[in-house]
């Protein structure tokens, strides 16, 4: 392919399809293969090691693996992760449909609401994170202060001090920083749906719900798909939140695999360890993904082939 | 059996109508498609209260922390006394004291030099990356096109303990250079793939007419492809900005100094001493760390907006 001379390879290189390819692509392989690939490896492979900071580790097999498959703490952080996955990624997808749809409207001020709902998810979630600290401090929390004064609870209630009232406090914060962006790309699949489709739905005389069950949200299914398959992804892998809020306390009840993970590596120092908990989220992962992806594409393509 | 009965939505949705009209006999106000048919208490209750509770609570912690930003530490914690929802002579000492008596004026540098030079590095490999994969069409584009997509579900949390490794054994532990060369690592992805959409709706005609014409792929690239893109361009980088701006568990890792940490991990990790809460230099840190990428966004919130809905819909 290359030519024979050095000409001929200065030509390949800035000429041909696949040497210009190379070279374009190059700076941006180079980043990802050094910085993510590699490290990707590494990642396993530490997690096959005893590693420490500073001390590079020996082989030891599953031995990672083995002793944290009989560790309670470990087990406990993989059911926190299912359950905060879980939970948040339901309540974000109601929660952020419902909004998209009241954004879909006609409303006054309609692109001024659309840019504020945006906020929680533009601001730097440690930052944000702090101010749900604060609001849930234990004795001053300002949620506290509003139903002890509406008389609905006769003392402070310690949000992030009790083991489930710390998982839904996360939960909360959560949700509220995830359904801006389930909201405006949901609120951009529905703009994509002709509405000539709901108004013919209604003059057969469909409801409401009928038209939203039967025409909007099938319409909406593929956009759904990819949406909370990102949602799912950063959810399952969330760490800035859960570290700011309660840093995998109270005994552990909100500890999440990332959270687990920094603990054990960074300041524990158990490099291997932490690097094997990472190692554990990925079939999790690949299972969300798969899961999210194809369970929705599938009901997609009934559609597609029932039109 | 789902999607059979799917084949007649329309008969059904007519014959499920009918049944539900005749069993119910109910008002049939709600059966009408379009919106200026619903009456203005429907509207109020569906639309408009909802909406208003939404937007109070997404909104209701920004102004908490702008309030207690500026609340005198008197009337931080006394409900009694002060109203909580309000401030009685705000006071600027919180935010007097995070840039006379911290470091926190370091870590806002920190955070610009930084995110703008991981922004830089990301967009000059993503565009050129993102052009090859989209119009060079090289062998094996649509094969990089997909590897670059999945490189960006690669979460840094399983990436970090490897990252510090190297970062350790490179001897650039505890820079701003170990933030500055691994933020393009989910950088680089996202730009990638948000400019390959921008470039597929350049059209193609405008390239081949410039190879006619004798351009070169060199000034194809600079002087009709990039010129279009622009505004792309616009949008990656600020969502790059805003991702580095935001990014914490990287630089928690890496940096150990205070003097070189950056605004979200500075604020957490120095300026919580003990049990001594100091609320309102947490917030005013809080705050103030926030408005840069506020600012930037409201300057581009219809890029902002409908880039992300573009990334989504590819």
């Amino acid at each position: 392919m290359a030519g024979s001379s050095r000409g001929g390879l200065i030509y390949w290189l800035t000429e041909s399809r696949n040497g210009l390819g190379l070279i374009f692509m190059l700076p941006a392989a180079v980043f990802l293969l050094c910085l993510l690939t590699y490290p990707l490896g590494l990642g396993v492979w530490l997690g096959f090691t005893d590693a420490r900071i500073g001390r590079e580790g020996i082989f030891v097999g599953l031995e990672n693996y083995i002793w944290l498959f009989n560790d309670s703490v470990f087990r406990l952080s993989v059911f926190n992760t299912i359950f905060y996955t879980v939970v948040a990624s339901v309540l974000k997808f109601g929660l952020g449909l419902w909004l998209a749809l009241i954004l879909n409207e006609k409303l006054p001020l309609k692109n001024f609401f659309r840019a504020i709902v945006l906020l929680p998810w533009v601001v730097p979630t440690v930052l944000s994170a702090l101010a749900f600290w604060w609001i849930f401090d234990s004795q001053f929390s300002i949620i506290s202060w509003v139903l002890m004064k509406w008389g609905l609870i006769s003392a402070p209630i310690n949000f992030l001090g009790e083991p489930w009232n710390a998982r839904w406090s996360v939960i909360a914060a959560n949700v509220w920083r995830g359904i801006p962006f389930v909201a405006i790309s949901l609120l951009a699949g529905l703009q994509t749906i002709p509405q000539s489709l709901n108004e013919a739905a209604a003059l057969d005389g469909a409801t409401a719900w009928q038209r939203f069950r039967r025409v909007t949200l099938p319409l909406l299914t593929p956009i759904i798909a990819v949406v909370m398959t990102f949602s799912v992804l950063f959810t399952f892998t969330d760490f800035q939140l859960i570290y700011v809020l309660t840093r995998g306390g109270p005994v552990n009840a909100t500890h999440l695999m990332a959270t687990l993970s920094f603990q054990r590596a960074i300041p524990g120092g158990q490099l291997g360890e932490g690097a094997a908990i990472a190692v554990a989220m990925i079939p999790f992962l690949l299972a969300a993904i798969l899961f999210s992806f194809f369970g929705l594409q599938r009901r997609r393509w009934q559609q597609g082939g029932s039109d | 059996m789902a999607g059979e009965r799917r084949a007649e939505v329309g008969e059904e949705i007519v014959s499920e109508a009918l049944a539900a009209a005749r069993a119910a006999q109910a008002p049939v106000d709600d059966i009408v498609g379009m919106e200026q048919y619903n009456s203005l208490p429907r509207r109020i209750l569906v639309t408009y209260l909802p909406l208003a509770v939404f937007v109070f609570v997404l909104l209701f912690p920004f102004y908490w922390m702008a309030i207690t930003a500026v609340k005198p530490n008197h009337q931080l914690t006394n409900y009694t006394d002060y109203s909580p929802f309000w401030v009685v002579g705000p006071t600027l000492e919180h935010i007097r004291y995070l840039f006379l008596e911290t470091s926190y004026p370091g870590w806002l540098w920190n955070t610009i030099l930084v995110s703008v030079a991981s922004t830089v590095l990301a967009l000059a490999a993503s565009v050129f990356a993102a052009y090859a994969i989209e119009r060079v069409r090289f062998t094996g584009a649509r094969v990089t096109g997909l590897l670059i997509f999945l490189a960006y579900l690669v979460p840094p949390s399983i990436l970090f303990i490897p990252l510090a490794f190297i970062v350790f054994q490179v001897g650039i532990f505890d820079s701003r250079l170990a933030l500055i060369l691994t933020y393009p690592t989910f950088l680089i992805p996202f730009c990638t793939w948000l400019l390959m959409g921008y470039f597929r709706s350049i059209p193609f005609e405008l390239e081949e007419s410039a190879l006619v014409d004798g351009a070169s792929r060199w000034q194809i690239l600079t002087k009709v492809i990039l010129p279009l893109a622009i505004p792309g361009l616009i949008s990656a980088g600020i969502f790059a900005f805003t991702l580095s701006w935001n990014e914490f568990i990287y630089a928690l890792t890496f940096i150990s100094s205070s003097e070189n940490k950056t605004v979200p991990v500075g604020v957490l990790t120095e300026l919580v001493r003990g049990d001594i809460y100091e609320w309102g230099a947490l917030m005013s840190g809080a705050l103030i760390g926030s408005l840069p990428v506020v600012i930037l966004y409201s300057f581009f919130v219809d890029y902002y907006v409908s880039s992300m809905t573009g990334a989504v819909k590819e």
